[in-house]
């Protein structure tokens, strides 16, 4: 990894297939693709040691578009198999692509336990609020009220927030990002690959057919500087058009403070540590709406922790040393035999 | 004392409590004992899918049956010729069905007066005429039990436990049998609790005692040992023979060995049985669900591994998705659905052979698999080993039908070692290849070659997407789907070239073919062998093979005047029969009962077809 900044393997777009990208025009997941291109590349990833597991959904076409090792699954059950390839090989570096109604819908169940193992697998979900593929429902992120071909009357059901579900799953790696920042994307593609344990991006993603301009307020050029909060690690929570707005700890409760008003100095602005185990901050961050707050962007949460197939293979070779059977032989004539003779 | 001693051919034994008496230890120490000592064994343990259903009724009523001998036995065996009954509810579930001249084994502690009116009883069955018939032992077996152990100190409720152990004692007098190995047994188990190792040891030196004192019956039984091949032989479960079966494979194919599975009964003990085997590299990953359980494993045979996931019936139902997944992309797993009573949650506890057209055909889109199906406890050794087999050296999933009743049944096993078995060819490709597409197939088996992550150049993608024969690349074409359907039914079908001939039993016997599959191949063996023992014209042929069928099928079906199918459901074998070999005409014979078939059945049955016209 010491020699990537300098010497890259492959350049972004030898990562590409050769297979035709069919994604609508103006879709977000161009962005996506583009950013895991770079992050791959910078990461010197090479392209036999990666594997991409995607489940159904506009998303989850993914594999197809890139050249390395691919497998387009069944609805909502990529997590699953994606915790086989893992299991299955541990030196291979574990891509999961999904949707919101894939892995928070259909696929809630291995979503929730794949988080909770913190497997060493990326899971890179796409959130446009829709479902895409079937043309335009309602998905568990779908705003409350919302208007689609299956909800004429508006929604009447909250939707999940992706951050908390994943921390109230015990995750230990979450971020968030805009698909309209690929820097800022990239960067936390290349985080969640160092993370060791289950790393959660979420990219606000545009449908531009079904749901476009869902994420407008928090992306738009005019409004981006004031609606979204970078996080990074080790600095001052500031944000704003000229990076004078902060947050600010309140007894229980975050509030947004400007420096220089109300005597408030950057002393008061909270900074952000994404290690630390207790995820009630992180949770809070989680939290934060608009138009009170911005929204938190960037790796929220970052910690570590045991590593499920670490653990499971670290148990297998602890018995291979350690046990007194050393051949099946030896276990089919273990315990109780008999010999009968002619 | 020495007592007269009658030497049987074979015997059959029930164990009968309530679900929290310990019958199922008592049969299963019995059985190794027998076992050991040289005798054929087959067994059937039968109890209730509530873990300690309501004491004292007839609901609650665990059993275990064990048929031992020196020959003839293929089955269970219909009826007991010992009844051991702890309480009267055991008495009474067992009453219907006991040989004639039965020895009933009873504590009469449990017969008190609310017992006798909880089992259903009138009135007391010991006392009134209703066991007039049978040969009744009566002990005090609890009470006895708690004195033996008086001077150990235990609480009531550990010392009323061992009262199984007590009932085991007298058992093993009666059949002459030694008590070390039992012994020996409670010594290892309870090292770190050796009171109750005592305990147990105590009481079963007690009931012995207590039987010979008593002399429990005038002549005591000797079963001598079966003629068996020569060679070293265990007891064996089927759910543990799936297991090794599955890990022998995994050698001789030279791979990891992945199982991806969720708790369901019966099929548990499988995953119970390979976890414990880590040392042997076993990756034993207990899903979140049934669904997780075949996806884990249909991802690690992606990556290269054995991949196999473990089930019964409604846990079927749920990876029907992910098995057309595996048929799509033409990866090799092993699906094992250990039958239960269906359909939903069903009959948990009891055997059924009705998952058949569920496996063959239950899913959608045109999606051939493999299905075969294992015969015995001891057979599903070798059918875990050439379902991998198959998996592997044809690039298919394979679904592999066992039961309830071999899952959980027993008999000794000719120990293999693994150099008796044959070499797994899996069809890997292991380095760049300049020739090689995703879907370029091998010509005699259509096969597709198994290409895992980590080989430089070698990147593709797979999925669920109907896929172009040439390329493998994702593809709509009409005529492209067209031709793919046909090369998957093909493959599928090309395994008849890879298996053997279908044999049948019976000397050129044209009147009746009884055909059989699955887990009632010993009850229907032994049914046909009286009747051949008899003269009559009847011939015996056993499937394995379900999907394809072996080639020779319908050469042997010509040769007889009537087909007989015999199987637990209602005719699933028979029709998929008719669907696939219409020419003939086939007679059915089936039980939905949760139960096994009775030799008795069969033989009414058969002799029915045997005397029409």
């Amino acid at each position: 990894m010491e020699a990537a900044a300098t010497q890259c393997l492959f350049k972004p777009k030898d990562y590409a297939s050769d297979q035709e990208v069919k994604w609508c025009p103006g879709c977000g997941d161009y962005a996506i693709i583009n950013a895991v291109q770079k992050a791959f590349s910078e990461l010197n990833l090479k392209k036999e040691k990666v594997a991409i597991i995607s489940g159904i959904g506009c998303s989850s076409r993914f594999p197809y578009y890139m050249d390395t090792y691919g497998f387009h699954t069944i609805h909502g059950r990529p997590a699953a198999v994606a915790t086989g390839v893992k299991l299955a090989n541990p030196e291979l570096s574990v891509w999961m692509i999904s949707g919101d109604g894939d892995s928070l819908a259909i696929g809630g169940n291995h979503f929730i336990h794949a988080v909770r193992r913190n497997i060493n697998i990326n899971l890179i979900l796409f959130n446009n609020e829709i479902y895409g593929l079937t043309k335009g429902q309602y998905s568990p992120t779908s705003e409350r009220g919302k208007i689609t071909k299956s909800s004429p009357f508006g929604t009447v059901e909250s939707p999940f927030s992706v951050g908390e579900l994943v921390l109230g799953a015990q995750g230990q790696f979450y971020a968030r990002v805009p698909d309209t920042d690929v820097k800022l994307m990239t960067q936390v593609i290349i985080e969640a690959e160092k993370h060791q344990g289950l790393s959660l991006v979420e990219v606000l993603q545009n449908c531009v057919i079904f749901n476009d301009k869902t994420h407008a307020e928090i992306t738009n050029k005019e409004n981006k500087a004031n609606n979204q909060l970078i996080l990074e690690h080790g600095k001052p929570m500031l944000f704003g058009e000229n990076n004078n707005k902060g947050i600010r700890l309140n007894g229980l409760e975050l509030e947004v403070v400007t420096i220089g008003e109300n005597g408030i100095t950057e002393s008061d602005i909270l900074v952000h540590d994404a290690t630390t185990k207790s995820n009630v901050l992180h949770n809070m961050l989680i939290q934060m709406k608009l138009p009170e707050f911005p929204i938190a962007m960037g790796v929220i949460r970052n910690t570590e922790a045991s590593v499920f197939d670490k653990e499971f293979t670290a148990q297998i070779t602890n018995q291979q040393e350690t046990s007194k059977l050393k051949s099946l032989d030896d276990l089919f004539l273990s315990g109780n035999t008999f010999t009968i003779k002619d | 004392m020495d007592k007269s001693k009658t030497i049987l051919d074979s015997v059959v034994i029930k164990f009968a409590g309530d679900s929290g008496d310990g019958m199922q230890l008592a049969g299963t120490l019995f059985t190794d004992t027998t076992a050991v000592l040289g005798n054929a064994i087959a067994t059937f343990p039968d109890f209730p899918s509530e873990i300690r259903a309501p004491q004292g009724t007839v609901a609650g009523v665990s059993g275990f049956q064990i048929h031992f001998g020196s020959s003839g036995v293929h089955s269970p065996g219909d009826a007991p010729d010992v009844l051991v009954a702890m309480n009267p509810a055991a008495l009474k579930a067992n009453l219907h069905n006991l040989k004639p001249a039965c020895i009933i084994l009873v504590d009469i502690d449990s017969f008190g007066k609310k017992d006798i009116e909880k089992a259903g009883f009138t009135d007391n069955p010991l006392t009134d005429n209703t066991l007039s018939d049978y040969k009744v032992i009566e002990g005090p077996i609890t009470s006895l039990t708690k004195a033996a152990l008086a001077d150990l100190g235990l609480d009531n409720k550990s010392a009323d436990r061992c009262k199984n152990m007590f009932t085991l004692g007298m058992v093993f007098w009666l059949f002459s049998e030694p008590l070390e190995q039992t012994i020996q047994f409670f010594e290892q188990k309870f090292k770190k609790n050796p009171v109750i190792g005592q305990a147990n040891i105590l009481a079963l030196k007690s009931g012995y005692n207590y039987a010979l004192t008593i002399e429990a019956v005038k002549t005591s039984f000797t079963i001598l040992p079966a003629k068996k091949a020569s060679g070293t032989y265990r007891n064996i479960t089927g759910n543990q023979a799936t297991a090794w079966g599955f890990m022998a494979a995994a050698k001789k194919a030279g791979k990891p060995l992945f199982l991806g599975s969720y708790p369901i009964t019966p099929a548990t003990d499988i995953m119970h049985e390979l976890t414990k085997h880590k040392w042997a590299g076993a990756k034993v990953f207990q899903a979140e669900d049934e669904i997780a359980g075949i996806c884990s494993a249909i991802g690690a045979a992606f990556a290269g591994n054995i991949a196999i996931t473990t089930t019964s019936g409604p846990g079927m139902a749920l990876k029907t998705e992910a098995i057309g997944l595996a048929i799509m992309t033409e990866l090799p797993i092993v699906i094992v659905n250990v039958q239960r009573g269906g359909p939903s949650t069903g009959l948990p506890t009891k055997t059924e052979q009705s998952d058949l057209m569920q496996a063959v055909w239950g899913r959608n889109g045109e999606s051939p698999i493999v299905v075969i199906s294992a015969s015995t406890p001891a057979d599903c050794f070798d059918w875990a080993f050439e379902a991998t087999r198959i998996a592997l050296e044809h690039m298919t999933p394979v679904i592999l039908l066992t039961e309830s009743y071999l899952g959980n049944g027993a008999e000794p096993w000719k120990i293999k070692t693994l150099s008796d078995l044959p070499q797994i060819k899996p069809l890997t490709l292991d380095a760049f290849d300049a020739d090689w597409k995703p879907y370029k197939r091998d010509e005699a088996k259509l096969a597709r070659k198994w290409v895992a992550p980590g080989i430089e150049g070698l990147q593709h993608r797979i999925g669920g997407l109907e896929k172009d024969a040439q390329t493998g690349n994702v593809s709509h074409n009409p005529q492209n789907h067209g031709v793919m359907v046909d090369i998957r039914k093909e493959k599928v079908a090309r395994v008849a070239n890879f298996i053997p001939d279908q044999k049948y039993k019976g000397k050129d016997a044209k009147k009746l073919l009884v055909v059989g599959w699955g887990g009632q191949f010993g009850i229907l063996f032994g049914a046909v062998n009286d009747l051949q023992k008899e003269g009559k014209y009847i011939a015996f042929t056993h499937f394995n093979y379900i999907n394809p069928l072996p080639k020779n099928t319908a050469e042997i079906f010509a040769k007889f005047d009537k087909i007989l199918v015999c199987e637990l459901n209602s005719g699933q074998f028979a029709n998929y029969l008719r669907a696939t070999l219409p020419q003939f005409k086939y007679e059915q014979f089936n039980k939905v009962q949760g139960l096994p078939f009775k030799i008795s059945e069969l033989k009414n049955k058969f002799n029915e077809l045997l005397e029409e016209k």
